[in-house]
């Protein structure tokens, strides 16, 4: 039983390290795949959690917290969509201001809920499938942002290659010219696809506030959402990919508390490099076939569109 | 059968009434820009299977009349009606309800998309995607453009991308198909294709609207033709019944004179500016082509024409020429007797060459910088422009007005951006800036491609007046008729090889097209290119 109760541990602390950046790498995802490179996703995630956590302190709604943390993030994005998109602000600029911006704004709203306590979000766990050993908690008895993340992965997913709307997302993010001269309103689906993106990153952002560690710490969400960013590239703009990655820079992660806890005498600044030397290895791997490259990247990313051009 | 007269305009000029009802009436559009009237009160009218051309030269406002009549851009006065009704065209939507496909010139598609994407892309209403993949199935088969819905785009030919444009309008019965500068990047093969299926789209009611400025094809294709000149209609005409040539006067509203070049006499005695022995470079990239064993040489007042199909080597022979690939030996390339095969662009400069790369944006100029600082980009050392390494803005800017002036670039200026001019003015700049630091080598690639008729012949002349002055000249071109205008001699390039050049009174097209096809051409008695000892 011993065995089986470490399996189930580290598996639990796979899927909470992982979530959020399956959450967040998700939003990136779509707001990529219309042409937009919206770097701020480290400040979106934060301005979510720290709103996440004090609507959840306030009314003692999860539910209405996470809600709150969806529209912080859509609202961080709405700034970056008004000047990247009307105002054609550089998108690369922008994006690193907003993080910068949403650290400094997380920080500033969140001085009075430091230290204050917050009940985790309730595990779901389906009557008689969650005693099961080892796969009961894995795969029932998450909390409802475990299955977010994957409900949205594969409505992401499905989205993208099936319904007209995202047949018309992905065409923008290829060629936002065409796209213009068949009479698709460029700027349009890229506000909604950035929106959306902000969105799913405040709900990563919820994630470590009300679930992974709940409480609000300064700065606490620490880099990940540049793991996401880079998670994005890792999965090659690819939903099924995203999975992959996500789980694999979520494993490395809690690998890197394990090798500390075992006494590995390895610094646990390498394996913390390992999800960013894994990306820029893909990177290089991928580059190797432009064809490749050329058919998942969207061609247009983190060019600005000048409908009046 | 139609008549070939004027349109019914209402108060025209009083001719009789057509038979058929014309399907689409603009009455008096005009378009104002910043800086320019695109179209000032321009009428036209087509009837249900007519072929009308719209011809002008770049800048005339073609291009913004059918962006009008596809609702991408909205017409600042002026009516536009179908089948006698008055309609205001909101969006390209709008336009594809009425019955109006667009096939436009930097073709509209998705190159990491599927055809069928980039087809469903072009429906209005996506419940249409339903069984689409017959549908283009049927409609490729029954028009005979052979697409395969599933294939990515990426790895289409540009003719193949066509005809995904062309199924996506197809898909929504067009009534009124326009095609802009549909054939500029078409083998001849396939303009052929092109013209049958239009034209049996016109004999099943479809009207077309052809935009071109390539007049043989409007000769052939087109029953009536439209005119334009600086945003309005100059003339109305039945091509079949004009000359290229009267076409193109109106077109340019002066008259064409058919290029001067003095035959030198002497080109065999005249000492050799550019000698290329047996040039071998293998290509740097994934599908270029090696160049085997080139060799030619060109006397002054000379002018070389190299023809073929793109990517037989061009690209890398022009590299090699510019010093943007160095060769392994420096013999390979002499430059007014003196080696220079190892050096690179700009100390080749320095030796009086000069060159003019094929692709204008990003190549030729620099999108971004202005006009002033793409003439001094490529003329700092010759011009002096910028002694001691500081720019001299001054005589900088003077150069770039000398361009402007001397070569009739429409601009606001030298410090309008690269961007900001048509291909053809831009052309006209960048080819101007090299003649004008007076190189005795001058390589210049598709001199005229996609250039209208007016801006070419003015390119070809001032080409042919430089190697009068004694220049040696390289003119590689897809276009025969350029080159047999142009050269005095003539050598085709196919598969990194140049057959030998041969005096251009003495081939026949026959001849040059066996050997752009790769077909070794019976040897000549000897093989003229060898080097001059």
């Amino acid at each position: 039983m011993n065995e089986f109760a470490l399996i189930t541990s580290v598996a639990l602390s796979v899927i909470s390290a992982s979530t959020p950046l399956l959450l967040a790498a998700t939003g990136e995802l779509v707001t990529e795949k219309s042409g937009v490179l919206n770097l701020g996703v480290e400040g979106m995630m934060l301005v979510g959690a720290i709103v996440g956590f004090a609507v959840t302190l306030g009314t003692g709604s999860a539910v209405l917290g996470v809600c709150a943390a969806a529209l912080a993030g859509a609202a961080m994005a709405l700034v970056f969509a008004v000047l990247t998109l009307t105002l054609l602000a550089n998108q690369v600029a922008t994006g690193l201001a907003l993080t910068i911006f949403g650290i400094g704004l997380s920080a500033l709203i969140g001085s009075g809920y430091v230290g204050q306590p917050l009940q985790p979000l309730p595990k779901l766990a389906v009557p008689g499938l969650s005693t099961l050993p080892v796969v009961g908690p894995i795969l029932f008895g998450q909390d409802a942002l475990v299955y977010l993340s994957f409900a949205a992965l594969i409505a992401v997913s499905w989205f993208l290659r099936r319904s007209h709307a995202g047949l018309i997302l992905r065409a923008v993010g290829d060629s936002h010219d065409a796209a213009h001269a068949i009479g698709y309103g460029v700027i349009k689906v890229r506000y909604l696809a950035t929106l959306f993106g902000g969105a799913m990153c405040g709900i990563a952002g919820a994630y470590f506030s009300l679930a992974y560690t709940p409480m609000w710490a300064e700065n606490m969400t620490s880099g990940r959402g540049w793991i996401a960013l880079a998670l994005v590239v890792f999965a090659t703009w690819r939903p099924a990919r995203l999975l992959l990655g996500a789980y694999l820079f979520g494993g490395i992660t809690i690998l890197q508390l394990h090798i500390q806890g075992f006494g590995i005498p390895v610094p646990s600044q390498f394996v913390s490099m390992l999800p960013y030397l894994a990306t820029i290895v893909v990177l290089v791997a991928i580059s190797s076939d432009r064809t490749r490259v050329r058919l998942n990247t969207p061609a247009c990313l983190g060019r600005a569109f000048n409908a009046a051009g | 059968m139609r008549q070939d007269s004027e349109a019914a305009e209402p108060g025209a000029r009083g001719q009789t009434p057509l038979p058929a009802a014309p399907l689409l009436e603009l009455d008096s559009i005009v378009k104002r820009f910043p800086m320019t009237v695109a179209n000032d009160g321009v009428s036209l009218s087509i009837r249900p299977g007519e072929i009308h051309a719209l011809l002008g030269e770049n800048g005339a406002g073609k291009s913004t009349l059918v962006k009008i009549i596809y609702g991408v851009l909205h017409p600042d006065a002026g009516e536009i009606r179908w089948n006698g009704e008055r309609v205001s065209i909101l969006n390209p939507a709008a336009a594809r309800a009425l019955g109006i496909g667009m096939v436009f010139q930097h073709f509209s598609v998705f190159e990491a998309l599927t055809v069928a994407e980039n087809v469903a892309l072009g429906l209005n209403d996506p419940q249409q995607r339903k069984g689409l993949r017959d549908r283009i199935a049927k409609i490729s088969e029954d028009y005979g453009l052979k697409l395969d819905p599933d294939a990515t785009v990426l790895h289409l030919s540009v003719g193949e991308r066509q005809r995904v444009e062309i199924v996506r309008c197809l898909l929504q019965n067009p009534k009124l198909l326009i095609m802009d500068e549909p054939t500029s990047v078409l083998t001849p093969q396939e303009i052929e294709r092109l013209f049958a299926t239009l034209r049996r789209l016109a004999s099943e009611g479809c009207a077309i609207l052809y935009i071109s400025h390539k007049l043989e094809e409007i000769r052939s294709l087109c029953e009536r033709a439209t005119i334009l000149r600086q945003g309005k209609v100059v003339a109305e005409c039945d091509p079949r019944q004009e000359t290229a040539k009267h076409l193109a006067e109106l077109m340019i509203g002066t008259a064409l004179r058919p290029p001067y070049h003095l035959q030198e006499e002497s080109a065999e005695t005249a000492p050799a500016r550019l000698v290329v022995d047996r040039l071998s470079v293998k290509s740097d990239r994934a599908f270029g082509v090696d160049l085997d064993g080139i060799s030619f040489s060109v006397a002054a007042g000379e002018v070389l024409g190299i023809a073929g199909i793109a990517g037989n080597g061009q690209n890398e022979l022009m590299a090699a020429l510019s010093g943007e690939t160095a060769a392994d030996r420096a013999e390979t390339i002499v430059i007014d007797g003196k080696p220079a095969g190892t050096l690179g662009p700009a100390e080749r400069r320095e030796r009086g060459a000069c060159f003019v790369p094929e692709e204008r944006h990003g190549h030729g100029a620099v999108k971004d910088m202005t006009l002033s600082e793409n003439a001094l980009l490529s003329a700092y050392r010759t011009k002096g422009l910028a002694p001691g390494g500081l720019i001299n803005m001054g005589s900088t800017i003077r150069f770039a007005a000398e361009i402007i002036k001397g070569f009739a670039v429409r601009s606001d200026g030298p410090a309008a951006e690269a961007r900001s001019l048509s291909g053809g003015n831009l052309q006209r700049f960048i080819v101007g800036r090299e003649i004008l630091q007076q190189p005795g080598i001058l390589v210049v690639a598709q001199p005229t491609w996609g250039l209208d008729a007016g801006a070419a012949a003015a390119i070809r002349q001032a080409l042919l007046d430089l190697a009068d002055k004694g220049a040696a000249v390289v003119v590689i071109s897809q276009d025969l008729d350029e080159l047999i205008e142009m050269a005095d001699q003539i050598a085709v390039i196919a598969n990194g090889r140049l057959s030998p050049p041969r005096p251009v009174a003495e081939v026949t097209i026959e001849e040059l097209g066996l050997l752009m096809g790769g077909v070794a051409a019976p040897l000549p008695q000897e093989r003229r290119n060898a080097v001059p000892a």
